[in-house]
C-alpha cells in the first residue's frame, strides 16, 4: 500500500508547545513517527557561566512554567549537597508541599488538554476551574501562581502561618471533593475509555528499556518514584508509587488521576507533621564538587548535574527532563495506532516541551 | 537523601563492553551529560538500578570520536544526538542520526569548544556542518 507522510505539528490543537512528528501512514494507520525538537531551546544551560549560583535559581525555575517549582527544588537541593547546607526542616516540609500543590496544578492542567483533545469540553473547564482555586492558594502562600519564586539555596522566602494552614487544609477538601468528581466522569466515561483503553499500549519491559519516567513508566508496572529516594520531607512521609500494569493510555491517565488524591494526602501530611523553627539559613561562599540530584516531578525523574569549581558561577549545569526520557516510548507506542489516536497518545506522555529543549 | 556518588573514569574503546555488561545486570541509562574543559569534552553516563546510580565518565579530547551505546540502550540515541548538536562530538554508529538537525541553534555546536555560525541551507543540499572559530 502507498505511504504517505503526514505532518504532525510544530502547531497543532493538542499542542501547547512545538514539538513535530513526520507521521508515515498506510491508508489510517501509522507505520513510523520521526521526530523533530528543538523549536525553542534556549540554551540555559549555558547561562549557568553568566548567572551566578544563587541567582541561578530563578533561571532554573524559568525552565518550565508547569514543574516550574519543582526545578528551583531541585537546583537548590543539588548546591546545598555541594556546600553542605543543613536546610531547616520546616523549609524542606514546605517544599515539600509547594511541590506537591504543583504536581496536583499539573496533572489539572493534562486533564483540561486531555478532556479538550478528545472535545470533551465541560470537563476541560471544569479540571482548569479547580486548578484555579490551587493557583489561588498558590499566589497566597508564594505571591505567584506558576513561577513561585519562594524557593533558594538555603531554604525558603516565605513560611505559611498555622491560620493560613487551616484554611489552605479547608479549601483543599472541597478541591479533593470536587476531584473526586471529575476523576470519576474521566475514568468510567464510555466515549473516554473508548479513546484510550488499549490504545498506545507499552509493556512493562519496553517501557524500563526504553528509560521511561513517572506516570508513562509507572502505569506500565515499574514502581518507580523518586520521592521514595527520601528528599524533603520525604524521609518522614512514605510515598507508595502509585502502579497500574496495563500500560495503555488509560492506565497512564488513571495513575495521573490517583495521583492528585496522592499529592493532596502528603500535603494533609506534611501540615500535620512540619515542625516549627526557621526556613532558612543564610549561605556563604562558592559551590566545589559535582552532585548528581534527582526528584520526581509531575511528568517523572528529573536529573540535575552540577558541576562546580569553587567560583560564583556552575562550570556545569545539565538538567535531563522526564519529558526527554520519555520520547523514545512515545515513539514507539505511535507505529501501529490509528492516525486519530494520534493526539491522544501523544497527550498521555503529557509532553513538555519547554522542560525538554531547556 | 544524598547517595555516595563516585564517577568511574574509563577508557572511550571500554565504553560499549561497559554499557553491555551493565545492561545485562538490569541498568536503564538515565542520561549522558557532557561538560566542555579547556581541551577536552568531560561525559557522563549516569545508570540506574534500584533507584541507586552508577556513573561512566570519559573524557574525550576535543575533536575526538565518540562510540554510539544506542545499539545496547536504544534511548542514547537521543543523549548522543544532544551532545553532537550541542557540543560538536562526532558520535559514530548511532541508530539513528539527526546529523546536527535535532537542535535547531543559531550557531553550531554553541555549548563546545569551536562554534560555527549555521550556515542557511541552499536549495536542494544539506546545510554544511564545518566547524569555525567565530570571531568575537
Amino acid at each position: 500500500m502507498a505511504r504517505t507522510v503526514i505532518p504532525f505539528g510544530p502547531q497543532h490543537p493538542v499542542l501547547p508547545e512545538p514539538v513535530h512528528l513526520d507521521l508515515v501512514v498506510e491508508d489510517e494507520r501509522v507505520v513510523e513517527a520521526r521526530p523533530s525538537i528543538g523549536f525553542i531551546h534556549r540554551g540555559l544551560e549555558k547561562l549557568a557561566e553568566k548567572k551566578d549560583y544563587v541567582e541561578f535559581t530563578y533561571v532554573a525555575e524559568r525552565i518550565c512554567g508547569i514543574c516550574s517549582f519543582i526545578h528551583s527544588q531541585t537546583y537548590c537541593q543539588a548546591v546545598e549537597t555541594l556546600m553542605n547546607v543543613p536546610v531547616p526542616p520546616r523549609a524542606l516540609y514546605l517544599r515539600t508541599i509547594w511541590g506537591e500543590m504543583s504536581r496536583i496544578h499539573s496533572h489539572l492542567l493534562w486533564l483540561g488538554l486531555m478532556a479538550d483533545g478528545m472535545g470533551f469540553e465541560s470537563l476541560f473547564m471544569h479540571s482548569w476551574r479547580i486548578r484555579e482555586q490551587l493557583l489561588d492558594i498558590i499566589e497566597a502562600t508564594t505571591g505567584g501562581r506558576v513561577i513561585f519564586g519562594s524557593c533558594k539555596v538555603g531554604g525558603v522566602r516565605r513560611d505559611i502561618d498555622d491560620e493560613t494552614a487551616s484554611g489552605i487544609l479547608k479549601e483543599l477538601d472541597e478541591i479533593e471533593k470536587d476531584m473526586r468528581e471529575i476523576a470519576r466522569v474521566f475514568l468510567e466515561d464510555k466515549s473516554v475509555k473508548a479513546r484510550l483503553c488499549g490504545i498506545g499500549t507499552l509493556s512493562k519491559q519496553e517501557a524500563y528499556e526504553l528509560g521511561c519516567v513517572g506516570p508513562m513508566l509507572r502505569a506500565s508496572g515499574v514502581a518507580q518514584d523518586m520521592r521514595t529516594l527520601g528528599y524533603a520531607a520525604f524521609g518522614d512521609i512514605a510515598v507508595e508509587p502509585v502502579t497500574r500494569t496495563e500500560g495503555d493510555s488509560y492506565a497512564r491517565s488513571t495513575v495521573r488521576c490517583q495521583e492528585l488524591f496522592q499529592s493532596v494526602s502528603i500535603i494533609r501530611q506534611a501540615f500535620a507533621k512540619m515542625p516549627a523553627g526557621e526556613i532558612a539559613v543564610k549561605v556563604t561562599g562558592n559551590p566545589t564538587g559535582e552532585t548528581i540530584t534527582r526528584t520526581e516531578q509531575p511528568r517523572g525523574e528529573v536529573v540535575y548535574h552540577l558541576k562546580a569549581n569553587g567560583t560564583k558561577n556552575l562550570q556545569r549545569f545539565r538538567v535531563r527532563t522526564p519529558t526527554f526520557a520519555n520520547l523514545p516510548a512515545m515513539l514507539k507506542v505511535l507505529p501501529g495506532c490509528d492516525l486519530a489516536d494520534v493526539p491522544m497518545i501523544v497527550l498521555t506522555i503529557d509532553p513538555c516541551i519547554s522542560c525538554t529543549e531547556r | 537523601m544524598n547517595q555516595p556518588q563516585a564517577f568511574d573514569v574509563i577508557a572511550v574503546d571500554t565504553l560499549l563492553e561497559r554499557a553491555r555488561a551493565l545492561r545485562e545486570q538490569g541498568f536503564r541509562l538515565v542520561q549522558i551529560s557532557a561538560t566542555q574543559l579547556p581541551d577536552q569534552v568531560e561525559l557522563t553516563y549516569s545508570f540506574d538500578r534500584d533507584s541507586r546510580l552508577t556513573n561512566l565518565r570519559l573524557n574525550l579530547p576535543n575533536g575526538a570520536r565518540l562510540p554510539s551505546i544506542s545499539g545496547v540502550f536504544g534511548c542514547a540515541v537521543l543523549y548522543e544526538n544532544e551532545v553532537h548538536d550541542l557540543f560538536g562530538v562526532p558520535v559514530d554508529g548511532l541508530a539513528i542520526d539527526f546529523k546536527g538537525n535535532f537542535y535547531k541553534t543559531a550557531v553550531k555546536f554553541p555549548f563546545g569548544s569551536t562554534k560555527a555560525p549555521c550556515a542557511a541551507p541552499a536549495a536542494g543540499a544539506p546545510a554544511p556542518c564545518a566547524v569555525e572559530e567565530v570571531k568575537k
